[in-house]
């Protein structure tokens, strides 16, 4: 697949001298579903200010659909729509001009006919006559959706698109995206909740002070990183770990009711058999086993604390 | 050149002007009637002439730049304010549109508005004194140049404003002063010599001179240099605006 935004290099220091963005490079393909995890202050909102052109870079290029974001801006941009993490709307419009406006600043001549199936696709088009003010929160970044997608962009940035959203409007949202993808759509998403990267997207990067620390696909980073947890409970609860398993590094947990062996899915051997032969060779008895698959939040939880350390 | 950009953006801020068009409509009629039963028949009725013309017809240029001068800054400083503050200007900025796309928008409109409040008031003053306007051409030429001047300069005082004090801070206490010392209400060969002299250091002075000699045919300074001032004074916000253009000044972080 042929690469759609491709940033190299990417530095943004503040006027205050705060260095936002440390050297990214990033290439998205497209068509695909980028989540960039981080926490806040990572660098998410200035990345994607600088592609859309509401950042100007340090230094660093960046190309959409192959057109430079400086020297091409009007090409770059007419492929780029843009949907802001803050609720940023003109409070006594309505629904249905805001979207009109939208298309209109972007050069497209005014067409009802996509912007009447734009609003259908997100709910609003019972709204298309609010004011903009009337509508509740989770309505309101519908219209910011509908707002950037009004001049059928070929990349869409999402920032923080259910920070604050309820469950139901959040698996919405999440439905919309999928259709946008099915449209060919290429999205990029910034998100804290790993739930939302693990749910949605094809590609996982991960931001923190101003670096880029992964970029991988989402299933191979799981199955990369991916630990696994064998948890043994005991029909008898024990005061320490037997000194026969000390090379494998359990951990006492529950009160001495459960034991826990962290292993890794991907080597040749596990070690599983060999452990609950011991066990048992130790004259412990098993009342239950269990195992725990570790999400992409503790991945990201352990990378960004590597990365802090 | 995104000209329908520069269309979404002049109706945009033109539908804010509909949309409180009674305001729009009546406030000038209102203050300018005010005008004319305080200045025009209360205070002209002892001044009689001033340079051949009626206190009250006397007035009316003046009132009509005061107008306007006001109205074109405040329009289009609000306008581009008023995005910024609320945090939609991301759209602006992240659209294909370039700074003069923006500025034809946003000041085109304020001017617009500027030059409708300046006719409502020509009417509305016709109704009070007997009107007739020598130089039209030159009239319309004066308040076109003027609305559009002062809307560059309002819509560079909304980019340099950072909250809504700085956006009154220069109207209240430049502008303001320059218009009503401007010879709005009198002749400057009224004045003392000295005060004279200084109230030529006034641009103003220039504009509303120029202004009122397109209604009467005199002037307190020669009708080429008043000229010169409006477009001296256009070509600077322009200047100006360019810059503001050339440097993302105040808009890109």
């Amino acid at each position: 697949m042929t690469a759609m935004v491709k940033i190299s290099n990417l530095r943004k220091i503040y006027d205050g001298g705060f260095e936002a963005l440390k050297g990214v490079s990033l290439e998205i393909r497209e068509g695909e579903i980028l989540a960039l995890l981080g926490p806040n202050g990572a660098g998410k909102t200035t990345l994607i200010s600088a592609v859309c052109g509401i950042a100007v870079p340090t230094s660093g290029t960046i190309s959409v659909g192959g057109h430079d974001t400086i020297t091409e801006y009007r090409a770059a941009r007419q492929l780029i729509g843009l949907v802001p993490q803050e609720i940023n709307l003109e409070p006594f419009q309505k629904v249905m001009d805001a979207v009109r406006f939208s298309r209109g600043l972007f050069g497209c001549k005014r067409d009802d006919a996509l912007l009447e199936r734009i609003l259908r696709q997100l709910s609003l088009w019972d709204k298309r006559d609010a004011k903009v003010n009337e509508l509740s929160g989770g309505m309101k970044r519908r219209v910011l959706i509908a707002k950037a997608l009004s001049h059928e962009p070929r990349v869409l940035f999402l920032d923080e698109p259910t920070a604050g959203v309820d469950v139901e409007l959040r698996r919405d949202m999440w439905d919309t995206v999928a259709q946008l993808k099915a449209d060919g759509v290429t999205i990029i998403l910034t998100t804290h909740y790993i739930e939302e990267a693990e749910a949605i997207a094809d590609r996982v990067g991960v931001i923190a002070k101003g670096e880029l620390l992964l970029v991988e696909e989402k299933a191979a980073l799981m199955a990369r990183m991916g630990r696994k947890e064998l948890i043994v409970d005991l029909q008898e609860p024990v005061a320490e770990i037997p000194n026969a398993l000390a090379a494998y590094d359990l951990r006492l947990i529950e009160d001495g009711r459960a034991l826990v062996y962290t292993y890794d899915t991907t080597a040749d051997r596990t070690g599983i058999t060999n452990l609950l032969a011991e066990i048992a060779a130790a004259g412990l008895t098993l009342r239950d086993i269990r195992t725990h698959q570790s999400s992409l939040e503790d991945i990201f939880v352990g990378l960004v604390k590597e990365d802090a350390a | 050149m995104n000209l329908q950009a520069v269309r979404s953006i002049y109706y945009f801020e033109m539908a804010r002007f509909f949309r409180t068009f009674l305001q729009s409509f009546i406030s000038p009629v209102i203050s300018t009637s005010l005008y004319f039963v305080v200045f025009g028949t209360a205070i002209g009725s002892r001044i009689d002439q001033v340079e051949g013309v009626s206190y009250g017809a006397f007035i009316v240029p003046g009132l009509i730049m005061l107008t306007v001068m006001t109205q074109g800054i405040s329009n289009a400083s609000f306008g581009i304010y008023f995005p910024k503050f609320i945090g939609t200007i991301y759209e602006q900025l992240s659209a294909p549109v370039n700074f003069l796309e923006i500025v034809l928008g946003y000041a085109g409109a304020a001017a617009t508005k500027a030059l409708f409040i300046g006719l409502v008031i020509l009417g509305t003053s016709a109704f009070f004194v007997d009107l007739s306007i020598q130089h039209p051409l030159a009239m319309a030429g004066f308040l076109i140049l003027t609305c559009i001047s002062f809307a560059l300069f309002g819509f560079i005082i909304g980019i340099w404003a950072k909250n809504f004090e700085q956006l009154q801070l220069i109207p209240l206490l430049i502008v303001t002063p320059l218009v009503f010392l401007g010879g709005s209400f009198y002749s400057i060969s009224m004045l003392p010599p000295i005060w004279q002299t200084i109230t030529l250091f006034n641009p103003v002075v220039y504009l509303i001179s120029g202004f009122r000699w397109a209604f009467f045919g005199t002037a307190d300074v020669p009708v080429g240099l008043s000229l010169l001032a409006i477009a001296g004074f256009c070509a600077l916000c322009m200047a100006v605006v360019w810059i503001i253009f050339r440097t993302g000044w105040r808009l890109r972080s």
